[in-house]
């Protein structure tokens, strides 16, 4: 084997160590939501994602999130909330609010219609 | 199909704090969102918002489009000057008869110039989509789409710039690749975008079924104004052959109204005075006029789409197992890809880079998440409208998904399998009598009497076209019958009691009253002047279309249990006649829930149908709960399935549809992990050491725009997909009726 070839080899083999760690392994900090008149509201972008994608919010509390989708890709022309049964269409440029209580911790995930956009909220005591 | 139209998703609009919907979080989404239902807010049917969506999806399809005919242009000469060693294929040569190095060089360094526009003009797209993702820690399609057509393109200009790293004459670019795979998959996402149009056309048509304009009248006068500013309790007139605006109640007039596109009941339904009248439904040939009860958002259509829509963004719980695969896949195939690579140079033949980069960059191209992602909510989303279009409302997808794994079907008796009022079904004189007589002596003794099997008689008397008269005397005798006088007659009615205590002789009418009880029927003793003259009898008669409904569940293979508060004898009787072999009968409102619990604890899918308010709990209870309605009134919570019309047929439809989307759903997502697991071995070059065989990156291309094509044309076949269910008599008769 060639120096080069090693090089590339190695080069490969970081890759793959690399897209693990970044697609999979990587967990980010969530965003705490600033509280106002009693709700808990987010702006939430979409474009090729949700950003921010982790909130965190207080329980009993209720929650706001107001989605602006900024492209025209038909991937993330709705977003759902499987386990609360809440789902929305997101016309390009509109602002769509999706408001509930959560009233118990742990995680509540939203995605998009096939499943590649994902975001999750953060319940916290 | 537009946000406003979501209760969960109102506009935000500034400084907006009223009621902000609190919804129990953790309750089982099917129950709870059933129970939500009333308290969610704000559904408008604004065709002018599905037109704006419809726009929407046209401009991204038109844009598509552009970006594909620009990329088939450049992809065209770039394809001609590509391969100089196929000759009749390299079109410099057919002109001058000659190649040169100078001149292959030339036309690649033009196709390397040429296809950077196509890169970031048709597929630009797939480098923003990547790069938000990435920004996400998350990659999609675009990302396998851009690091393969990007690999491609830089690949060959260093092949072109620095031919000398390579081993001699294996420095080859192929620009093609890049130009011709975005032409190819920019045009599988505007067959796409179309193809989801239909999908969700089936709602479309339900909104567009609402009415423009409305015929009010405002100071007396009748004036045309648009619907969104009916208010309740305008006046509303409507001409024959005109759409119902809004919903209401008749106060003048009377018609038969075609309600074929609500309800999925083809015959047009009677209306007078008091009766209500539902919004989009077609009046037929009267006029009438009606005070309007329900307009925008509260009314049945609008209730029908928003509870269509919130179905359609629900999902399957097949569709979670999805989820989960999608969510490692793209990262999967970018390192299968990297692995291809590595084999390739380091195992591979000469060229071995090239090779490597032609296999990963195929590898890349191939695998399409799109295909996997889409496969279970096409379907879903065609199904549910379709089910919607025969009145059939399923509550979300795991309502649909349990619905097509039922093994047994509960259903009431009364008001389910029958109408849920007596009818007069028997007149049986005695010798010296004929049933005219009979029953003109038996309805005018009945006459001023309240009671329903009374009102039956006289109502069957009147329907016959046989005179009923108002006795000179009337005097009820409870637990036994009624004694008038009729026409200077003296006529008894009333069971064998009442004749007992008269002292008149029943004879052989004894026999008579048997047979008709065995048969589950009331049946009672008519006598005239202290001579029995006949029997009469009255029952609650089965719905026209039961039989047949119960018979298309059998076929199923549903197992068919009626379940009823009546007496054993009645039930049977009542069972006998529409085929329903097992019976579960004297049980109490409070204990149908219960015998739900043991039938699902034989370990059965159970779905159960009743009216929805006293079987709230049965349903509940069930699997699936399906509530028949009657008319038009959606306010029928407990049901995961709510059928617009009072047949039965919309239950065994409701389940037809329910396994068709199920197993529609099942092929797309066998076929697209078919096409994956197949397709990616392949293109990493599986099939070079035995066969000798390489997928060439353009096939790829074509194959990955298809795979994910032919998804959403799969789900679209549910848009014809035609049930047992519904006879084409039946709809040829809907048809007929709407012209008229």
């Amino acid at each position: 084997m060639s120096t080069s070839q090693l090089i590339i080899n190695l080069i490969g083999l970081a890759a793959i160590v690399w897209i693990i760690w970044y697609f999979w392994l990587y967990r980010k900090e969530g965003v705490r939501v600033n509280e106002a008149g009693g709700v808990q509201q987010v702006q939430i972008t979409v474009k090729g994602g949700y950003d921010p994608d982790v909130i965190v919010v207080k329980k009993g509390k209720p929650v706001r999130l107001l989605f602006t989708r900024q492209e025209s890709s038909l991937c993330s022309e709705m977003v759902i909330f499987d386990s609360i049964g809440k789902s929305a269409k997101l016309p390009e440029g509109e602002t769509v609010a999706i408001e509930f209580t959560p009233d118990k911790t742990g995680e509540i995930g939203f995605q998009c219609q096939m499943g590649m956009l994902r975001g999750k909220l953060v319940v916290q005591d | 199909m537009h946000s406003r139209n979501h209760a969960s998703a109102r506009k935000a609009v500034p400084g907006d704090e009223e009621k902000i919907a609190s919804t129990r979080v953790h309750a089982p989404p099917a129950k709870r969102i059933a129970r939500d239902v009333r308290a969610k807010a704000g559904a408008h049917v604004h065709s002018e918002e599905t037109d704006h969506e419809t726009a929407a999806h046209m401009n991204e399809y038109k844009s598509l489009m552009a970006k594909f005919w620009f990329a088939t242009i450049i992809s065209i000469p770039t394809l001609l000057v590509a391969y100089p060693n196929i000759r009749y294929l390299y079109v410099p040569y057919l002109f001058t008869g000659t190649v040169s190095e100078g001149m292959i060089r030339l036309f690649w360094i033009l196709s390397g110039v040429v296809t950077l526009p196509v890169m970031f003009y048709s597929g630009r797209q797939f480098f923003t989509g990547a790069w938000s993702a990435y920004k996400h820690h998350s990659a999609d399609m675009n990302t396998l789409i851009a690091l393969g057509t990007s690999a491609a393109w830089i690949y060959s200009t260093v092949a072109v710039l620095f031919p000398s790293i390579f081993p001699e004459g294996t420095a080859e670019p192929f620009y093609d690749v890049t130009a011709v795979v975005t032409a190819l998959v920019v045009l599988g996402q505007a067959l796409e975008v179309r193809a989801k149009g239909q999908t969700s056309q089936a709602i479309r048509k339900l909104i567009g079924l609402q009415a423009k304009t409305a015929r009010v009248v405002r100071h007396g006068v009748e004036v045309e104004i648009p619907v969104e500013d009916v208010e309740v309790g305008d006046i509303v007139v409507v001409r024959p052959g005109e759409k119902i605006p809004v919903d209401g109640v008749i106060v003048e007039g009377f018609s038969a109204v075609d309600e074929s596109m609500i309800t999925g009941e083809s015959l047009p339904v009677d209306k007078k005075v008091g009766d209500e009248v539902v919004g989009a439904t077609m009046n037929t040939t009267g006029s009438f006029k009606f005070r309007a009860t329900k307009v925008g958002k509260d009314t049945a259509l609008a209730q029908i789409v928003k509870m269509v829509q919130d179905a359609m963004g629900s999902k399957a719980p097949i569709a979670r197992m999805v989820d989960v695969v999608s969510s490692y896949f793209v990262p999967t195939v970018m390192i299968v890809s990297i692995l291809t690579f590595l084999t390739w140079l380091n195992f591979g033949p000469s060229p071995a880079l090239a090779f490597a980069i032609v296999t990963a960059v195929t590898v890349l191209i191939i695998a399409c998440p799109c295909a996997i992602g889409m496969a279970v909510p096409m379907s879903l989303v065609a199904g549910l409208g379709k089910a919607a279009e025969h009145g059939v409302l399923i509550r979300n997808g795991e309502a649909l998904q349990l619905a097509s794994q039922l093994k047994a079907v509960v259903l009431d008796k009364t008001g389910t399998i029958t109408k849920g009022k007596p009818e007069l079904t028997d007149v049986v004189p005695a010798p010296g009598f004929d049933q005219k007589t009979l029953l003109h002596l038996a309805a005018s003794a009945d006459k001023p009497s309240e009671h329903p099997l009374a009102q039956a008689i006289v109502q069957g008397a009147q329907v016959r076209g046989v005179e009923v008269l108002e006795p000179s005397s009337f005097n009820a005798i409870p637990g036994h019958g009624v004694e008038t006088e009729v026409g200077g007659q003296r006529v008894l009615i009333g069971n064998s009691k009442l004749m007992w205590r008269e002292g008149i002789e029943t004879g052989m009418l004894e026999a008579e009253v048997t047979r008709l009880q065995g048969e589950g029927k009331t049946a009672m003793y008519v006598a005239v002047d202290g001579r029995a003259a006949g029997v009469v009898a009255v029952a609650d008669t089965i719905k026209e279309d039961s039989v047949e409904a119960i018979r298309v569940m059998k076929e199923m293979g549903l197992e068919v249990i009626m379940l009823t508060g009546d007496n054993e004898r009645t039930a049977r009787a009542i069972a006998r006649q529409v085929g329903i072999d097992r019976v579960l009968a004297e049980v109490l409102p409070e204990d149908k829930a219960h015998q739900v619990h043991l039938l699902k604890a034989e370990g059965k899918k159970v779905g159960m149908v009743g009216d929805g308010i006293n079987d709230a709990p049965a349903l509940v209870e069930a699997d699936v709960g399906f509530a028949i309605g009657t008319g038009t009134d959606v306010a029928i919570e407990a049901a995961d399935v709510t059928l617009m019309s009072g047949s039965l047929k919309g239950v065994a439809y409701a389940i037809e549809t329910s396994r068709a989307t199920i197993q529609n759903a099942k092929q797309s997502l066998f076929g697209a992990f078919i096409y994956n697991t197949l397709g990616i071995p392949i293109a990493a070059g599986i099939l070079y050491p035995a066969f000798g065989l390489l997928l060439s990156p353009i096939l790829a291309g074509a194959a990955m725009a298809m795979s994910s094509v032919t998804v959403v044309s799969n789900a679209n076949r549910l848009r014809f997909f035609k049930a047992r269910s519904f006879t084409e008599v039946g709809r040829t008769r809907t048809a007929e009726v709407s012209v008229s």
